[in-house]
């Protein structure tokens, strides 16, 4: 998969984390959605590892620097630039 | 504490600088119904909270509103960028643009800068998540607004998104409450 497909899938599953996440906060004892949560937080990691790999560091202190002589946090594009969520000309 | 994730809670892709509506999308970055003050609002209300289920709600729909918060300056931000002389003399975005150029300030679409003025932290919960329920409604009737000023698809999008959250957080503090 490609930088762009990662990150949408990441965002994805990202964000249905948050959400069943809020919804748990007030539906403490749903066995069905803790184990949804569950199975999504896994699936983010899993993307979240591949995703990593190929555009450098997502968290700004819990990413290992996978390149060994340049820090890659600092990297352009950053998420408010056009770029980072698109491919140009798209 | 927190941690920064490279990236936005959903994309934002606009192709055509816009500054008279980047004005108006302002109301949602710095104005008093806007995403900072949603954050700020939830942040400093929890440390008042009682139940664990108000705790939570509101630290992590307060999070969630600094990633809002982002998404609406990048809107602003997309839509500033490339903007011609002339669009900012045609627009009205010249007055801003004095005093701001085509940077993003946490101000109202009329220009008032943010302020704590218009949110509360009564430490009473449930007078605090009335006031939050309140100010969903109030958020979620500011993007209808926007909506209806906005023919942008690219900027559409993301709006919509927005504006779908005013509503699942507005269910999830009246259930912490």
């Amino acid at each position: 998969m490609d930088r762009e497909t990662l990150l949408t899938k990441l965002m994805e599953l990202d964000f249905m984390a948050v959400d069943l996440g809020l919804y748990l906060n007030t539906h403490p004892d749903n066995e069905e959605a803790i184990a949804e949560y569950n199975k999504i937080v896994k699936a983010a990691d899993a993307v979240r590892g591949k995703y990593e790999k190929v555009a450098g560091p997502v968290c700004s202190f819990r990413s290992i620097n996978r390149c060994e002589d340049k820090w890659q946090w600092d990297d352009n594009p950053w998420p408010w630039d056009r770029e980072f969520n698109f491919k140009e000309g798209c | 504490m927190w941690i920064y994730e490279k990236k936005l809670i959903f994309p934002v892709n606009i192709k055509n600088p816009d500054p008279k509506l980047a004005k108006i999308m302002l109301e949602q970055y710095g104005g008093s119904d806007g995403e900072l003050g949603a954050s700020v609002r939830y942040l400093s209300q929890r440390f008042a909270m009682v139940t664990p289920q108000a705790k939570a709600t509101l630290n992590d729909i307060g999070t969630e509103e600094i990633a809002h918060t982002e998404v609406m300056g990048t809107i602003v931000r997309q839509l500033l960028k490339g903007a011609t002389q002339q669009q900012i003399m045609d627009s009205g975005f010249d007055q801003y643009f004095v005093a701001h150029g085509l940077g993003v300030y946490p101000c109202s679409a009329a220009g008032d800068p943010w302020s704590a003025g218009g949110i509360q932290s009564k430490g009473d919960p449930i007078t605090d998540l009335y006031e939050d329920m309140a100010a969903e409604k109030k958020a979620l009737k500011t993007y209808d607004y926007l909506i209806a000023l906005t023919s942008d698809p690219d900027v559409l999008k993301p709006l919509r998104f927005l504006r779908e959250r005013e509503i699942v957080h507005f269910q999830r503090f009246g259930e912490a409450k």
